[in-house]
């Protein structure tokens, strides 16, 4: 399977990543082999099998709904870049 | 709209907030209005290394929501996160369910107004889906000069987003449904309904189309309407654009909007390129949820009595019309109020509705209260009801106990002593007030005996007032036939 070139610049954009234009080309290579790799899978037969949704064959534990974490704005902010009233600062984004 | 041309074809999406303590993956607190980011832990915050865990009780919510809506519950539900970047969403995704969702296909039948005035029609509207998910935080963006701030207390609160079949056709359909599923959610505890907090909001996909064309036209998506009557006014607005645009040649683009309560309109969000693509895969962190057809049934039989269940037996059971139960298992509250009245009162169950339906509820508007803030309980109102029922108090002195009861006075019996109202049910002093009644009104005596019967109420009246209203009316009616017969 192989990737193009336009597809590599709108995965990147998706994931935040940039990436240089002369880069493009052999990452959409290498991607495409990854892909190959992964695609090998479709020749299994699969019909009648579930699809797994967690390589563990375990189920999902439950915590008792119950508050545990205290306050502790102060700490988890001390590290943030900008702060105010409280609140993180983050540069405006408007929609 | 030309209704004889267009057709609307509505879907909605509701976000509801379940009513835990704790968050949908973590510890942290989800009561609203605390000061920013106190109820933000590192599971919120998306810090590295932290796992989710799910809540027990928002699971047990989701599973009572399917139940409620007669849908499929999943026994094995996925969730996955779904990708996108924005401030409020520390992690770049949020946790959702996609290709497995906790509840599958289920209805809501909603009552729309009969034609012409006629019986009212039931209609119902299918539900695609129910999925659990986290909320995320809040920007705001007036207060801070080319910055955004964000509070992150409520990310992670547990919400099930209720997807509806496109059956919806108008914008009074659309409120149709919004509150009888917004009554169900409060109904069933999962919920606290509270639509300016934004425990309930809503979602509404419109297109329309040729009257009897099949093929649906392509929809718009407004977003976030947080009352019923912004929901209605948002999607006859957009019913209304769509046509113009069609009828103008132009083509409705699919996009999100947003509805602008100051104007009534809805404006294009500035269009977020690729939105839709949220490279959506299980979330490695959670494992599959299993909930076994055991639990399942164990919680369906936590279930409580479903409003249009109780509607339904408030009728047969006690007598009511449609209306008067209609109004009463409207909350469940003041269901189980009217209940313990018709019950312990020996008043007769259409009597009960009255007092609460007409006096209760019209006084608690006043007042800005609601039947759980109510002053007057419903053993008060009982006691009242008893009262009447002994005719220890007639229904007009009734009013009055009400309004004293409503001041704080105490109980009815406390106030019926403290102001003599007790009724007089004695005959002979009855009699004696109707003798004087007639000595003092000679003219209208005779009157009345040459034929004038309307003079009858006047005489009710007079003996009522000399009585300060305390006489038994059938009394004063029974002895007033006897005394002015000629």
């Amino acid at each position: 399977m192989s990737l193009s070139a336009e597809q590599v610049r709108q995965v990147a954009h998706l994931a935040r990543l940039e990436i240089q234009p002369e880069q493009v080309e052999h990452y959409a290579g290498q991607l495409s082999r990854i892909l190959d790799v992964v695609g090998q899978l479709a020749q299994a037969n699969t019909e009648g099998v579930t699809p797994m949704a967690h390589p563990l064959a375990m189920v999902q534990r439950l915590r008792p709904d119950v508050v545990t974490e205290p306050d502790r704005r102060a700490d988890y902010q001390a590290h943030a870049p900008s702060v105010q009233d409280g609140l993180f600062l983050v540069p405006k984004v408007i929609e | 709209m030309n209704s004889n041309t267009w057709e609307a074809v509505i879907g909605l999406e509701v976000h509801c907030q379940l009513r835990t303590k704790s968050k949908i993956f973590t510890g942290a607190a989800t009561e609203y209005g605390a000061a920013p980011n106190t109820q933000a832990d590192p599971v919120t915050l998306g810090m590295p290394g932290v796992l989710p865990v799910l809540n027990h009780d928002a699971l047990q919510m989701a599973v009572k929501f399917g139940l409620a809506v007669d849908a499929e519950v999943a026994e094995r539900s996925v969730f996955a996160r779904k990708h996108y970047f924005y401030p409020d969403l520390p992690k770049g995704y949020q946790i959702s369910q996609y290709e497995l969702p906790i509840v599958g296909k289920g209805h809501l039948d909603i009552e729309l107004p009969g034609e012409k005035g006629g019986e009212p029609v039931v209609k119902r509207i299918g539900i695609t889906r129910a999925h659990m998910e986290e909320d995320a935080g809040k920007s705001l963006h007036e207060a801070f000069p080319g910055f955004t701030g964000i509070d992150l207390n409520r990310a992670g609160t547990p919400l099930i987003e209720i997807v509806s079949e496109p059956d919806i056709r108008s914008a009074a359909e659309a409120v149709a449904y919004l509150k009888k599923l917004h009554q169900l959610v409060v109904y069933i505890g999962i919920c606290d309904g509270n639509m300016q907090e934004g425990s309930f909001r809503c979602d509404a996909n419109v297109s329309v189309r040729r009257r009897g064309t099949e093929k649906f036209g392509t929809r718009t998506e407004t977003k976030n309407v947080n009352s019923f009557r912004y929901v209605e006014k948002a999607i006859e607005y957009e019913i209304e654009r769509q046509i113009e645009v069609i009828e103008g040649g132009g083509t409705i683009i699919q996009e999100t909007r947003l509805f602008n309560p100051d104007t009534g309109e809805t404006r294009a969000m500035r269009s977020k390129e690729n939105a839709n693509d949220y490279r959506y895969f299980p979330d490695p962190d959670l494992l599959p949820v299993v909930v076994e057809r055991s639990q399942i049934e164990a919680i369906r039989a936590t279930m409580p009595e479903l409003p249009e269940a109780k509607r339904l037996r408030f009728v047969t059971q006690y007598g009511l019309p449609k209306y008067d139960a209609g109004v009463l298992t409207g909350e469940s509250e003041l269901a189980d109020f009217y209940e313990v009245v018709v019950k312990s009162s020996g008043a007769d169950a259409k009597t009960c509705s009255n007092w609460i339906t007409t006096d209760l509820l019209g006084a608690l508007n006043k007042l800005g209260k609601d039947i759980t803030t109510s002053p007057i309980t419903a053993d008060m109102l009982s006691g009242m009801l008893k009262r009447i029922v002994d005719k220890t108090i007639s229904g007009k002195i009734a009013k009055d106990v009400f309004e004293a009861m409503l001041n704080g006075e105490g109980d009815a019996d406390t106030i019926i002593k403290a102001k003599g109202l007790v009724q007089i049910t004695d005959d002979s002093s009855i009699i004696a007030t109707i003798e004087k009644v007639m000595a003092d009104s000679p003219g209208q005596l005779a009157d009345y005996r040459s034929g004038k019967d309307k003079l009858f109420g006047f005489f009710v009246g007079q003996v009522m007032k000399a009585t300060q209203g305390k006489a038994n009316p059938d009394a004063v009616n029974r002895l007033l036939k006897e005394k002015l017969a000629p």
